[in-house]
């Protein structure tokens, strides 16, 4: 179900002095299954924009769709929104309380009011699809690592069933292969139940191996909505605001400054290494 | 939200207030606070809302911040004020269903609204113009005779300072624990009180298992800095009276003084 | 002997199940020997739960070997009488920013140690100015560490450090909850610490480009050093590091597969400038076989 956003703005503390303009006239699509990466650095709104994408902030001003009804119309049920739009928190395992895996994940369907069975059916189905043994449903969370403790309150998120999958920095604080497996399932979660992936990120190295669509945002505004290729070739202006290209991005711009024919949008390792493997094969001449 | 509690924290800028001893601050507002109760008229209560009216000024402190941190205890003050006004028995002036309002009740709620929102305000003023650590301070040195009847004056200090050090982070975690349990479709709002309390748990678990976190690793923080309780330890801000601080003692006596020197007046004429 | 020595150092703590009972022994760290120069720049790599945090909590005596031995400046951590100085000589800054300010003003915070060590006040001021100078916070001194950015609040943490004059810091993954621009501000100011006051850093991290600029680096994985060297010799082994949960930087991991599709590239290439010079002689000599 698309989310239409139509110039949305939020002012935190709108009657104080210290007013701070967050949103400023957002307007985005967000058709059905696209994987997208929402890119900016602290303070730049993405997690501003992200909590008014299922209702936990309501817009200053602007409206924002969800299947074609107004979110803010005051019939809308708003529990209903964020069944839909599911939303995992930074560090989310922070949010675990219950004695068991299982049943904390079963806490959002739940609160559904759906049926024993089928809330413990849907329990089941997500800690299958983040990749959780069986071994460990019944251990209290608190003993799992952080790897895992991340999974399950993400799985948590995924046993409402939602259409839309938000994820604000979900890789945050673990070593690379936690953070290689973690994208890696919500890469295949992608591919398998064919969801909208949103996934806010500090990385832009994650960010271009995974994604089909990057927003950047600074200061409130979107800054650029384009394929990852098209955006990371804004390099320079990404510097500006704190950001920047993958490191491969550079690496075949230092080449290419350096008097090699070699294109320089490339965003990912694999993309670099065909591109130069190419070249060697070709005529393997400066220009 | 949660954020805008006002309460017990520091607003910066500079000025007399500011750099008064923080001593004087706490003396002056255990005065005033006291003042508030002996004072028993409306003279008395001119004489404070002028006082606290020349306070504020000195103290920079916008007028509009302060009153930012009443809104958090309105719906007490509201309680308050209302139990006083129906509940007082005495001279009828208006009754409304079963409930009287007397005219002593009028006085006596009118009365207690000025003084919980002069207590607020005042203390707020301390707490606004006086980092925690120099209150803490203040209070460790005014205090400091206790320590001979074992009173652990110096680990109480630290203990309160720490506590509104965590305060704004904690607010702040629950506001975000909050929001993720609601994204879980956690209701907090509806229900009865069984229901509300019940639903407080998935907020109050993770909440306290992150305040024992930070406790921890505030703990182990502090040590590594070679923290070691208060003996042998020396002071970055020391305290030292200067004028303007015997300038304030007068000051707050003065206004003890013209206080009560209000009320009598007041009373002589009528 | 360096500013610190580990001896066969073991770290073992009991498990309990949830009525107490024992339920084993796990070592975290597990028979580590290290030897680190005065003025060096080492780096401790690891997955999460290798043992990197256990071993470096050893070096301010927050920990002690249950077996094996810890010299900090020649003194050994075991011994109670040393305690303090050895705090003093080896200073912390652990992960989260929030948990280790304890003043709610930046300078009063940084005064914090100094005022532990019983320091007399006109010194500890001097000590704050100086300190905060060195991180590039003094125009923040007089702020609330609650209005400052993660990689803000990190630099007054490792300030707070300094300002006890420490002839090492310990730096307990110090960069894993900040943004990549705080990140780059904190180790730019371990950095300069080291370069200019030439103080000692051990910088425990898994982020793989903050290690490039180390002396040397120790790669831990289950209570053990696995692997030790420059960096370097240590990207080197792209394969090794992988299947110790780590990765190594683009550059180093794009130089390795073209490697592997059969491209003379050396190994542990470390900066996009060297690839593109490396990537010249391999471009050179294919010509020349080529001619």
């Amino acid at each position: 179900m698309p989310i239409i956003l139509d110039k949305v703005n939020h002012v935190y503390g709108a009657d104080t002095a210290m007013a701070v303009h967050a949103l400023k006239d957002v307007s985005l699509v967000i058709p059905d299954g696209q994987f997208i990466g929402l890119i900016g650095h602290t303070g730049s709104g993405k997690s501003t924009l992200v909590q008014h994408l299922n209702g936990l902030m309501r817009a200053t001003s602007g409206n924002i769709y969800f299947n074609g009804e107004d979110i803010d119309a005051g019939d809308f049920d708003k529990r209903k929104l964020r069944s839909k739009v599911g939303l995992v928190f930074q560090y989310p395992e922070h949010q675990l309380f219950e004695t068991d895996v299982f049943t904390d994940v079963c806490f959002g369907p739940k609160n559904l009011g759906l049926d024993k069975k089928e809330v413990q059916l849907r329990a089941y189905e997500a800690l299958k699809l983040v990749g959780l043994e069986d071994d460990y449903f019944y251990q209290s969370p608190f003993d799992l690592s952080g790897g895992q403790k991340r999974r399950v309150a993400i799985a948590g998120v995924l046993a409402m069933k939602p259409e839309v999958l938000i994820l604000d920095e979900p890789t945050a604080g673990l070593d690379p292969r936690g953070r290689d497996e973690i994208l890696g399932q919500i890469a295949r979660l992608k591919q398998e139940t064919g969801i909208t992936v949103i996934l806010v990120s500090h990385s832009m190295d994650d960010v271009a191996k995974y994604v089909d669509r990057i927003i950047v945002m600074n200061q409130g505004s979107v800054l650029f909505d384009d394929v990852p290729r098209a955006v990371f070739g804004h390099y320079a202006e990404l510097e500006q605001i704190g950001l920047a290209a993958p490191q491969v991005t550079y690496i075949m711009k230092e080449l290419r400054d350096n008097g090699y024919d070699v294109s320089d949008d490339v965003t990912t390792i694999d993309e670099a290494k065909e591109a130069l493997l190419r070249y060697l094969r070709g005529k393997g001449r400066k220009r | 939200m949660l954020r805008d509690i006002t309460l017990g924290q520091y607003y910066q800028t500079d000025s007399v207030i500011h750099r008064l001893d923080p001593r004087v601050k706490l003396a002056a507002t255990v005065l005033f606070i006291i003042s508030l109760f002996v004072f028993d008229g409306i003279a008395g209560y001119v004489v404070a809302a002028v006082f606290l009216a020349i306070v504020i000024r000195l103290s920079r402190v916008p007028f509009r911040f302060m009153v930012k941190g009443m809104k958090a205890i309105i719906f007490l003050l509201l309680i308050t004020v209302l139990f006083n006004l129906f509940l007082t028995p005495g001279e009828p002036l208006v009754s409304l269903w079963r409930l009287t309002i007397t005219r002593e009740g009028v006085r006596l709620a009118v009365f207690l609204a000025i003084r919980l929102c002069f207590l607020i305000i005042g203390s707020s003023v301390m707490t606004l113009t006086t980092t925690p650590n120099q209150l803490t301070d203040g209070m460790e040195r005014l205090l400091r005779p206790l320590r001979r009847i074992r009173v652990p004056v110096h680990e109480v200090a630290m203990m309160m300072s720490i506590a509104l050090r965590f305060i704004p982070i904690l607010m702040e975690e629950t506001d975000k624990i909050m929001k993720a349990q609601m994204a879980r479709c956690a209701d907090f709002e509806s229900g009865n009180v069984i229901k509300k309390a019940k639903s407080l748990v998935p907020l109050l678990v993770p909440l306290f298992i992150s305040a024992f976190r930070r406790a921890n690793d505030l703990a182990m923080a502090m040590e590594a800095r070679c923290y070691r309780g208060g003996d042998n330890r020396t002071k970055m801000k020391p305290l030292h009276y200067a004028r303007r601080d015997y300038i304030a003692y007068a000051f707050v006596i003065g206004y003890l003084a013209a206080g009560i020197a209000a009320g009598r007046l007041l009373a002589v004429f009528l | 002997m360096g500013i610190i020595k580990v001896k066969d150092l073991i770290f073992e703590y009991i498990r309990r199940d949830e009525e107490g009972n024992v339920e084993g022994i796990t070592k975290a760290v597990d028979d580590v020997s290290l030897d680190i120069k005065q003025g060096d720049f080492v780096s401790i790599l690891g997955h999460n739960g290798s043992g990197k945090s256990t071993l470096a909590k050893h070096l301010n005596a927050i920990l002690y070997p249950t077996e094996g031995t810890v010299w900090v400046d020649g003194k050994d951590t075991k011994e109670d009488a040393h305690l303090w100085e050895i705090r003093q000589t080896a200073g912390m800054v652990f992960q989260n920013p929030d948990n280790q300010i304890i003043g709610q003003v930046v300078e009063e915070d940084v005064g914090f140690g100094p005022e532990n060590i019983g320091i007399p006040t006109d010194e500890i001021w001097e000590r704050v100015e100086e300190s905060l100078k060195a991180v590039g916070m003094y125009s923040f001194r007089k702020f609330s560490p609650n209005k400052l950015s993660g990689g803000q609040k990190q630099r007054v943490s490792i300030a707070g450090v300094i300002a006890m004059h420490p002839k090492c810091i310990v730096l307990d993954e110090p960069t894993a909850m900040l943004d990549p621009k705080g990140r780059k501000e904190v180790i730019r100011a371990v950095r300069a610490l080291n370069d200019v006051e030439k103080i000692t850093i051990i910088l425990i991290t898994h982020y793989m480009e903050e290690v490039i600029y180390s002396d040397r680096v120790y790669v831990m994985d289950k209570g053990q050093v696995m692997l030790q060297g420059t960096p370097r010799e240590v990207f080197s082994q792209v394969e090794r590091l992988k299947e110790l949960r780590l990765d190594v930087p683009q550059v180093t991991l794009l130089a390795h597969e073209l490697r592997q599709e059969g491209v003379a590239l050396p190994e542990g290439i470390l900066t996009k400038e060297e690839f593109r010079e490396a990537f010249d002689r391999c471009v050179r000599e294919r010509q020349e076989t080529n001619c």
